[in-house]
């Protein structure tokens, strides 16, 4: 039986983190969370990973294999080469608990700043399928962060202070574009979200595992929203005038 | 079970787990970028006296302005537009943030640090917000183009289609394609609504929207087409005027 060489992560915020290098027979259909699952049965049963579901749903089994944030349960073992080494680390954008687990708890935070979907009392429930189909296209996130993680914002400037991030601004434009929604959450993206932070480098779509196309449909959009209120004189003419009226 | 030490990778320029070939995408941008700019360069400052031949005038010197007393290449007063609308389009921006600015040169990969990062909310990238504006002059540029390409199907008072007025058509279908498929215009022609079903109005500007989405769906496409073509349209009209090449005619009447 073929054999894959893996090089998982070791470590907790206190101990010096290292590599530990693990060889697992490979099956049929294998993904990288079975191989992890072996070492976990059969090798080392200390090593720490966050699972659910195994079916690319849950969200909770993000980590960075060779490098690219990807769902374990999603990799495919057979992508491989045969002798090539498979590095699998924790993502890397938040704090380290133990190995492949992390502290995603600042994004539950950033979450509870969102002003929830807010139809008016009168609101008819009654909606044609294309004022809902974009909002269902944000609905399919499974919120698994890798689009947090792989955002440079967050990874590499380290703006968590002032930037909430992909997944918060697809969340935003979830509700901000649904046909019954009476909500504004505009100034709030711009003011405390921190949506200028972004520069458009599209690696969170790159990432999505449920390939939502985050920059074009929700971020673009949204950006379009902020010029519309804060850059754009001719739009706020417009608006004075018709409102006039 | 060996054992290495070695921490997670830290965010320098460069550093990265990653074992695909993950450079090679903003290295072929940037020789993208610095081929366009090079070839515009020497085209609109050192070689502006071929501007036109016969029906065909180059987009790159479109429309024709000269003033009396100007002595400089017209493209000066031109370039400038299109210049500014690419350089604030989204996906140049990516493009551009990747492989110029390399913040970051590609996913998971450590970017050029050692600045204070404001993104795109203090001078000078707050100025990306004005890209709508350069949309709207980029659409009246394409109209003129557009004219361009039909005054280049007639020479002499005849209609004569020549491999130069397919070529001029060529860019203006691809500029058309990659101008009508603007995020920005995305937004204005329907996406700022809430609701596409709630008048009359609003459907119809849905149905524009969904026109505008088929084509913003591949613009990075029709970005780097209309820019190879927008070059091709100019080097060929170029390569007539100095009369190195002679343009073949498809169809005269």
């Amino acid at each position: 039986m073929r054999e894959a060489i893996l090089k998982v992560f070791r470590g907790t915020p206190v101990e010096a983190g290292k590599f530990i290098t693990y060889k697992v027979p490979v099956e049929e259909g294998m993904v990288v969370l079975d191989a992890i699952h072996y070492i976990q049965g059969y090798l080392d049963p200390e090593l720490s990973v966050r699972w659910n579901c195994k079916a690319a749903k849950c969200g909770s089994c993000s980590a960075e294999v060779n490098g690219d944030p990807s769902l374990m349960c999603k990799t495919r073992m057979d992508q491989f080469a045969e002798g090539e080494e498979i590095t699998i680390e924790p993502i890397k954008t938040f704090p380290l608990i133990k190995d492949l687990v992390t502290d995603v708890s600042f994004n539950y935070e950033v979450n509870k700043q969102i002003p929830p979907f807010c139809p008016a009392d009168d609101a008819t429930w009654i909606f044609k399928q294309e004022d809902i189909d974009r909002v269902q296209e944000f609905r399919k996130c499974i919120e698994c962060f890798l689009c947090q993680d792989v955002c440079h914002v967050l990874r590499d400037h380290e703006r968590k202070d002032a930037f909430w991030g992909p997944r918060f601004f697809v969340r935003s434009a979830g509700v901000e574009m649904h046909p019954l929604d009476c909500g504004n959450r505009i100034p709030l993206l711009e003011e405390q979200g921190g949506l200028g932070f972004c520069n458009i480098t599209k690696c969170c779509t790159e990432v999505c595992p449920e390939e939502i196309h985050i920059t074009d449909n929700a971020i673009i959009a949204l950006k379009e929203r902020v010029v519309d209120e804060y850059h754009d004189p001719l739009a706020a003419l417009l608006r004075r005038v018709f409102k006039g009226k | 079970m060996n054992q290495t030490t070695t921490s997670p990778v830290p965010a320098k320029l460069g550093a990265t787990s990653r074992s695909n070939a993950w450079l090679i995408e903003p290295a072929v941008i940037f020789c993208g970028f610095a081929l366009f700019v090079c070839y515009v360069t020497w085209r609109a400052l050192y070689d502006w006296q071929y501007i036109e031949w016969g029906p065909y005038l180059s987009p790159f010197f479109s429309p024709k302005l000269i003033f009396p007393g100007w002595q400089w290449s017209p493209a000066i007063l031109l370039l400038w537009e299109p210049a500014a609308f690419r350089a604030t389009c989204y996906y140049f921006r990516k493009a551009y943030y990747r492989a110029l600015f390399l913040d970051p040169p590609a996913c998971a990969v450590g970017h050029l640090g050692g600045h204070k990062y404001t993104g795109e909310n203090r001078f000078p990238l707050i100025l990306q917000n004005v890209h709508r504006y350069f949309l709207y002059l980029a659409l009246t540029v394409l109209a003129l183009l557009w004219v361009d390409a039909f005054v280049a199907c007639s020479y002499r008072g005849h209609i004569r289609i020549g491999v130069g007025t397919v070529v001029l058509t060529v860019n203006c279908l691809l500029l058309s394609f990659y101008t009508c498929g603007c995020h920005a215009l995305r937004h204005l022609v329907g996406g700022r609504l809430k609701c596409f079903s709630c008048s009359t109005a609003a459907h119809g500007q849905f149905k524009i929207w969904q026109c505008v989405t088929r084509l913003n769906e591949r613009h990075a496409l029709w970005a780097w087409t209309s820019l190879g073509t927008v070059a091709f349209a100019d080097f060929y009209v170029r390569m007539l005027a100095a009369g190195v090449w002679t343009d073949i005619s498809l169809l005269q009447l």
